[in-house]
């Protein structure tokens, strides 16, 4: 009972947000219906649709798992983006400099988009824990920092034989590809999504049953508390920095190995601010990632196709994920401020 | 023109801060509020100048009565406060402080602010620089932008709570000299302090409030033993003290130089035994905490040394400490000892030098359940800190006291606990004690001083004022020594 009570605060919410939805659209003109019609057939219509919105689901399901993992710490890790794009570098230096069969290649792109995402994640710890600039900032600005650093290798070193384009690199060779499992008709992202899965799967594990989630937890909710119980609270912020990046550096490994087979400079495709609404929406929880994760791809993929039905700019797509955020977000405090109204004033006198 | 404070209450949860306090303040009087920590003096001064709504009451100035919900209320109806702490803004300059919040439009006009800045400094005798920044001032001169501020906003009436905290000797009989001068001018001067001698000597009447209620009002002078009594009640001490001999020493800190915000203690010399436990006295802030947090290494010396069982620990951290068998358990129970969200079992789980990389609940849970027995905690495993009363809450950090402790640094261990939970507490140290545990602890309640402590420290100012036997003395000299006063 209290269960169903607890969710009425964010069912109303999603359907203010479907509604604001809708009005939006009948003021630019769109008919409402056919507009959510074309979104899902544009998500699950077909076989391959459904493919390219696994494969857009993987990338964002690593990164929101890494973020689970630092909001847990009590960290604003706005940094994912530069994680993702150093994770996507990485990757691309293995795939043009290490020979060899695929099943040697593929793990060692992992393995290295891992270490990039890591490291860039740990850049911005050591910012904060060492060098006191607030995760937020140092996270955003080493974001375009990798950025930067993508599109000087696009079109500077790694440019296209003869031309630089900001188009992207040469496509690497087949043994570079994350194998593709054929059925349909069409290929399947199998290893993304084991991937993405395997990444939910370990940090709920790890926040769960383990001393050192506990004590991330302590660290995120209290960190002078947890400092008095003698955590070392430095360490931990670093481990959760560590954590998420591997996983969006993962993320990056997926997106140059598995969507684009080359890096581009928008390597990382915005899951890294995505994967921030995504946990927002979670309640900062690993249970919820993976069905929300899919509604938000299932929105973005299927928006590509208002723009060609309907005329209707495909940014639509990411107006309504933003409107449900807003909304969801307001509920909850809406109804953390109704709870609390029954509390007395816990003021010192 | 007078102040009249009708019949004010003010409840926090099961405190009341404010039990019906009624007096009348006349014009041109400086009017002292005297009051121990925690007697409802603060509350009540937030009351008069908008911070907080009574829940009942009335405040009335010159026949007319006030509503006051914000502080912009009270500077409105004339009613202005000093803080503590000054509230201003650092990195701004004086003429920007001083024209912060001033009436009228947006449009900041700096040329008219300054003059008026010149003017009102000049008729009270303070001299600015208007583009110093307020970071380089002295606290003294902050006070004094102050109160330039609020009587140009208007104030008829203004308060001062604990004004002469963290000021020089000088710059004390300069803002003396100030508020008589304010007073002589006929406006009327709330003098909030727990210091005897100030209200003393600046005082022309006062108001005594205790747990909330004014005890006692009268025009000065009045004798010091008076107003003594009636600050601090009647302490009498409990026949049932035990004692248990002394050991070897535990602590021992010699020539240290504690130093942290404005509290300095220089040359502290000081041996703490085996079994001993050793109250620290004292009003809030004068220096019991910054003496603790370096025992417990949160601070480092700046000079001297300090060790614990022989162990030498002066340059050591805070986890060196707690390694060395130091515990530390501050007053904040939520905000500095526990983590809300997080259960009674996960809280015992971290305390716990359990290193297993999984945790395993089953067993958790048994052992939080344990815990809850033997300390008699009123929850469940499952509970989360923030659900416990004030009294579970400190059950629960005593049952996170590792067992092998050789010194206990304690902050108010029953401060807003009921008899029972407070006693429960007691009981659970003294067993501690009795097994070589050396104990400092820090309370503003007497009686706890004088029943628990085998010798009491009296901090003063930033110092140490005294330190005595607790067995060789009684409540009236105690609080005399807390006043900053030693009795003829």
């Amino acid at each position: 009972m209290t269960r169903v009570r607890a969710a009425v605060p964010t069912l109303v919410a999603l359907a203010l947000a479907l509604a604001v939805g809708v009005a939006l659209l009948l003021v630019v003109g769109a008919p409402p219906l056919e507009t959510f019609r074309l979104l899902v057939e544009g998500s699950f219509g077909s076989a391959s649709k459904i493919s390219a919105t696994l494969l857009a689901w993987s990338p964002l399901l690593l990164a929101s798992a890494g973020l689970v993992v630092t909001f847990a710490a009590g960290l604003w890790n706005i940094g994912v983006e530069g994680q993702v794009i150093m994770g996507g570098i990485a990757a691309t230096w293995v795939a043009r400099t290490v020979p060899g069969p695929g099943w040697v290649l593929i793990p060692l792109m992992v393995l290295a988009g891992a270490v990039g995402g890591l490291l860039w994640a740990v850049f911005a710890g050591v910012l904060k824990t060492h060098g006191n600039v607030h995760e937020i900032f140092g996270g955003l600005g080493l974001d375009f920092v990798a950025a930067g650093l993508a599109t000087y290798l696009v079109i500077g070193p790694w440019k296209r034989a003869g031309v630089a384009s900001t188009s992207g690199t040469d496509i690497f060779r087949p043994e570079a590809w994350m194998p593709e499992f054929q059925a349909f008709g069409v290929g399947w992202p199998v290893i993304p999504v084991i991937l993405g899965l395997l990444s939910v799967l370990v940090v709920w594990m790890l926040l769960r049953g383990t001393l050192f989630g506990l004590r991330l937890k302590a660290v995120g909710s209290n960190p002078y508390s947890s400092f008095l119980l003698g955590i070392p609270t430095n360490r931990y912020m670093l481990g959760a920095f560590a954590i998420g990046g591997a996983l969006a550096g993962i993320a990056g490994t997926v997106q140059v190995a598995a969507f684009h087979h080359k890096l581009v400079p928008a390597i990382s495709g915005g899951y890294g601010f995505l994967g921030i609404l995504v946990v927002l929406l979670a309640g900062f929880s690993a249970v919820w990632i993976a069905p929300i994760a899919l509604f938000f791809v299932g929105i973005s993929v299927g928006s590509t196709q208002l723009d060609l039905q309907l005329g209707l700019d495909s940014a639509f797509g990411g107006v309504l994920q933003g409107i449900i955020v807003l909304f969801v977000m307001f509920g909850g405090a809406w109804s953390v401020r109704r709870a609390s109204g029954r509390l007395t004033p816990q003021e010192e006198p | 023109m007078a102040l009249e404070i009708r019949d004010i209450h003010k409840r926090f949860g099961p405190v009341r801060a404010s039990d019906g306090v009624t007096f009348t303040v006349e014009e041109g009087s400086l009017h002292g509020i005297l009051g121990e920590n925690g007697a409802g003096k603060s509350t009540l001064m937030k009351i008069l100048s908008g911070f907080y709504e009574a829940d009942s009451g009335e405040v009335v100035l010159d026949g007319e009565v006030l509503h006051l919900r914000s502080p912009a209320d009270a500077i409105d109806a004339g009613i202005g406060m000093l803080h503590q702490d000054p509230l201003v803004f650092l990195p701004f300059t004086v003429l920007d402080n001083f024209a912060l919040g001033s009436p009228g439009s947006m449009r900041l006009d700096r040329k008219a602010a300054e003059a008026e800045l010149m003017r009102v400094s000049g008729e009270l005798g303070f001299e600015f620089d208007p583009e110093r920044l307020v970071r380089d001032l002295t606290v003294g001169e902050r006070q004094q932008l102050s109160i330039t501020r609020l009587l140009w906003l208007g104030a008829r009436v203004l308060i001062f709570d604990e004004p002469t905290t963290g000021i020089s000797a000088s710059q004390r009989i300069q803002l003396f000299d100030t508020l008589r001068t304010l007073a002589a001018g006929g406006m009327i001067v709330l003098f909030v302090s727990h210091k005897l001698e100030e209200v003393e000597a600046l005082c022309d009447s006062v108001t005594v409030i205790r747990r909330g209620k004014v005890v006692y009002e009268a025009e000065m002078p009045v004798a010091s033993e008076t107003l003594v009594e009636k600050m601090f009640g009647n302490v009498f001490v409990e026949e049932e003290r035990t004692t248990v001999p002394l050991g070897d020493a535990m602590l021992r800190v010699e020539a240290a130089t504690l130093s942290e915000g404005t509290t300095r203690i220089e040359g502290l010399d000081l041996g703490i035994a085996r079994s001993e436990v050793v109250g620290l006295a004292g009003l809030e802030g004068s220096g019991q905490r910054t003496l603790l947090r370096a025992c417990a290494g949160l601070i480092q010396p700046e000079s001297g040394s300090l060790s614990v069982d022989g162990i030498e620990l002066t340059r050591a951290s805070y986890r060196e400490h707690l390694a060395a068998g130091v515990h530390y358990l501050p007053a904040g129970r939520l905000e500095e000892g526990l983590v809300q969200g997080i259960s009674i079992a996960e809280h015992l789980v971290l305390a716990s030098d359990d290193t297993a990389f999984f945790v395993d609940w089953k067993a958790a849970d048994a052992r939080a359940g344990e815990e809850i027995d033997e300390y008699s905690i009123k929850g469940l495993p499952s509970s989360a800190a923030e659900e416990l009363s004030g009294g579970n809450q400190q059950r629960l950090l005593l049952a996170m006291i590792p067992d092998e402790v050789k010194l206990l640094l304690l902050e108010h261990p029953t401060r807003g606990l009921d008899v029972e939970s407070a006693a429960f507490v007691w009981t659970r140290l003294l067993e501690r004690r009795n097994h070589g545990t050396a104990t400092v602890f820090a309370s503003a309640d007497l009686d706890e001083l004088l029943n628990y402590s085998d010798r009491i420290i009296v901090f003063f100012a930033g110092s140490v004022f005294a330190i005595r036997t607790a067995a060789e003395i009684d409540g009236e000299e105690l609080g005399y020594l807390i006043g900053g006063k030693v009795r003829a």
